[in-house]
């Protein structure tokens, strides 16, 4: 019979075949913590009766939230969990390498048809790899760390088509807006988005990485990437893997379909306060903006960064907007160091901050005053999501993103 | 015991803001809860209050402090129309019943309703508004009082076996 990726990687992992809404005890490949949610289920772990992990070498501990420690609380946080990976033999990434789901995807953690499991909502993000790999909770992450394996209910697959190329300075992050905007905040609740057709085909990593990133924007479980090629090229010398081309049968059920045309895509905004409120970038250009985040999980690789830097070319940013740009790894900071990007932002104004989440947790820094209004690349624009609740996020691409920095309001990347 | 009603894409930063993730004590996060959108809430909830909302309760961050800031305000039991999927397993997982009622959103704020669970419906205003049922692997862990009772009676996990939803 028919499976969908999804249901061929669940059949795979458990040996016979498993259907969409069967729930299984699931063994997982990866399991990944930080520095928020990592306490807790560090604690629930014991108050299971939790003593050793089930695997050292299939966890993968850091901290990317609350880096440098921003408070005595986080500061002890981060002692608290370097002594529990002493203490199980956990290698710990601890805070120099950068943002959670970016530093899995670099280090070749993430392969395809493995189950992933990441105490962080955005772990979906590892479908890029060809992963199922979904977010949960501290205490089913207690359950993980003491079992190696947890209760999945095997999604249904929602198809989305892209086809076409995208004009210049649209590209993945307007696109998965587009389809946020379409699906709604709800609208792949309990299920997996599977993103195919020639975009994402011819999609690079990074731009794969943006898109799965959001699956959990629509209540998605997980957003994947059929593997192919491209994944190939990513993974070789990040890990050994004999990559096995994995992809929905013909004829597999789909629970709905959505068809997207890339050809036609305008920049897009998300508008306060949800991230399904997706208009044209016109609908609030001259908007004024005090802060601009280029980063995150979401849009803060070497990618992003240059694509700003392209908008941005040798002028420099408007002088009432605190720009604030974070390379989302050490290693992407690097490429952008030797590749001249980074210097490129330092002298347009841009305060340049060393690997982490950011302004997009809404608690290290970069706050927001009450009538403040922020235009972010990252994933989420919640009232008070970046500060105060009568603070506005307006999400983009990194495009828009530095093209309005320039302005100092809203503008369109095509324009400038 | 009062209803508090919300409307829908109720987020986990609104239930709980990033800044306050440092905290895991549930009384301490619950002083917290709804901070800058519904003040009165961390206010003047009492033990035994009932959120009810629209859609998509609970979206966005995993946060677990977010079920637990609630459980710390006396919260026992969520009704929507429907949650967001990593918030109704972490509210399941820490002892609050999150439970599914197409009608929630008839229920008034301020209201006093009786959950029939057993019988499968809520009383609300002289009316019976069916509540769907949880999904039984779940119901084996409301049944032990939370993911962390149900593990410790495990020595091992059997994988892949596996069950209808």
């Amino acid at each position: 019979m028919a499976a969908t990726l999804v249901e061929k990687i669940f059949s795979q992992k458990c040996g016979r075949s498993v259907r969409a809404g069967e729930v299984v005890m699931a063994p997982v490949d990866l399991a990944m913590v930080h520095d928020i949610t990592g306490p807790l289920a560090v604690q629930k772990f014991r108050e299971m009766g939790g003593t050793r992990v089930f695997d050292p070498g299939k966890i993968v501990l850091l901290f990317d939230h609350q880096v440098p420690a921003d408070s005595i609380s986080a500061a002890n946080n981060h002692v608290f969990l370097r002594k529990f990976a002493i203490e199980q033999e956990i290698p710990n990434l601890d805070l120099r390498e950068g943002i959670c789901h970016q530093v899995v995807m670099e280090r070749g953690r993430a392969g395809p048809g493995e189950i992933i499991v990441g105490a962080d909502s955005h772990t979906c993000m590892y479908g890029a790899a060809g992963a199922f790999a979904t977010g949960i909770g501290s205490t089913d992450m207690g359950f993980v760390l003491k079992f190696g394996a947890l209760y999945f209910r095997v999604p249904e697959t929602i198809r989305i088509v892209a086809t076409g190329t995208f004009p210049p300075r649209v590209g993945p992050k307007d696109l998965i807006l587009e389809i946020t905007g379409r699906l709604g905040a709800d609208g792949a609740t309990y299920q997996a988005l599977e993103f195919t057709g020639s975009t994402f085909q011819t999609m690079d990593m990074p731009g794969r990485m943006t898109c799965c990133n959001m699956a959990v924007e629509m209540g998605a479980k997980a957003g994947i990437v059929p593997p192919d090629r491209v994944t190939g090229e990513y993974l070789a010398g990040r890990r050994d893997t004999s990559l096995v081309s994995l992809s929905s049968d013909p004829g597999a059920r789909f629970a709905q379909e959505y068809s997207f045309n890339a050809e036609d895509l305008t920049p897009r905004v998300a508008v306060p306060h949800n991230v399904d409120q997706v208009v044209d970038v016109s609908r609030v250009a001259g908007t004024p903006i005090d802060q601009v985040f280029i980063g995150s999980c979401t849009n803060g690789r070497f990618e992003d960064l240059k694509e700003a830097a392209d908008v941005l070319g040798n002028r420099s940013f408007h002088p009432s907007v605190r720009v604030i740009v974070i390379p989302a790894s050490r290693t992407e900071y690097l490429k952008a160091l030797r590749a001249g990007i980074i210097e490129k932002f330092v002298s347009a104004g841009a305060l340049v901050e060393a690997p982490c989440c950011g302004p997009c947790m809404g608690g290290a820094f970069g706050l927001l005053a009450p009538g403040e209004v922020s235009l972010s690349t990252s994933n989420r624009n919640f009232r008070g999501r970046q500060g105060s609740t009568e603070a506005s996020v307006y999400l983009c691409s990194p495009a828009t993103a530095a093209a309005s920095a320039i302005n100092g309001q809203i503008t369109d990347p095509r324009e400038v | 015991m009062r209803v508090w009603k919300f409307g829908d894409n109720i987020d986990t930063d609104a239930i709980i803001p990033g800044r306050y993730l440092v905290i895991y004590d549930p009384r301490t996060l619950a002083a917290h809860a709804f901070e800058g959108t519904r003040d009165e809430f961390a206010e003047s909830a009492r033990e035994g209050d009932i959120i009810v909302a629209g859609r998509n309760f609970g979206c966005g961050s995993s946060r677990e402090h977010a079920p637990l800031a609630l459980l710390g305000a006396g919260v026992r039991v969520v009704i929507a129309r429907s949650f967001a999927r990593i918030f109704y397993r972490n509210a399941i997982n820490v002892g609050i019943l999150p439970l599914v009622c197409r009608d929630a959103p008839s229920i008034e704020d301020g209201s006093a309703i009786a959950v029939h669970l057993r019988d499968g419906y809520i009383e609300s205003g002289g009316k019976k508004l069916p509540i769907e049922p949880v999904p039984a692997f779940l119901q084996e862990i409301i049944d032990a009082g939370g993911l962390v009772e149900y593990a410790k009676k495990l020595e091992r996990v059997e994988t892949c076996t596996g069950s209808q939803s």
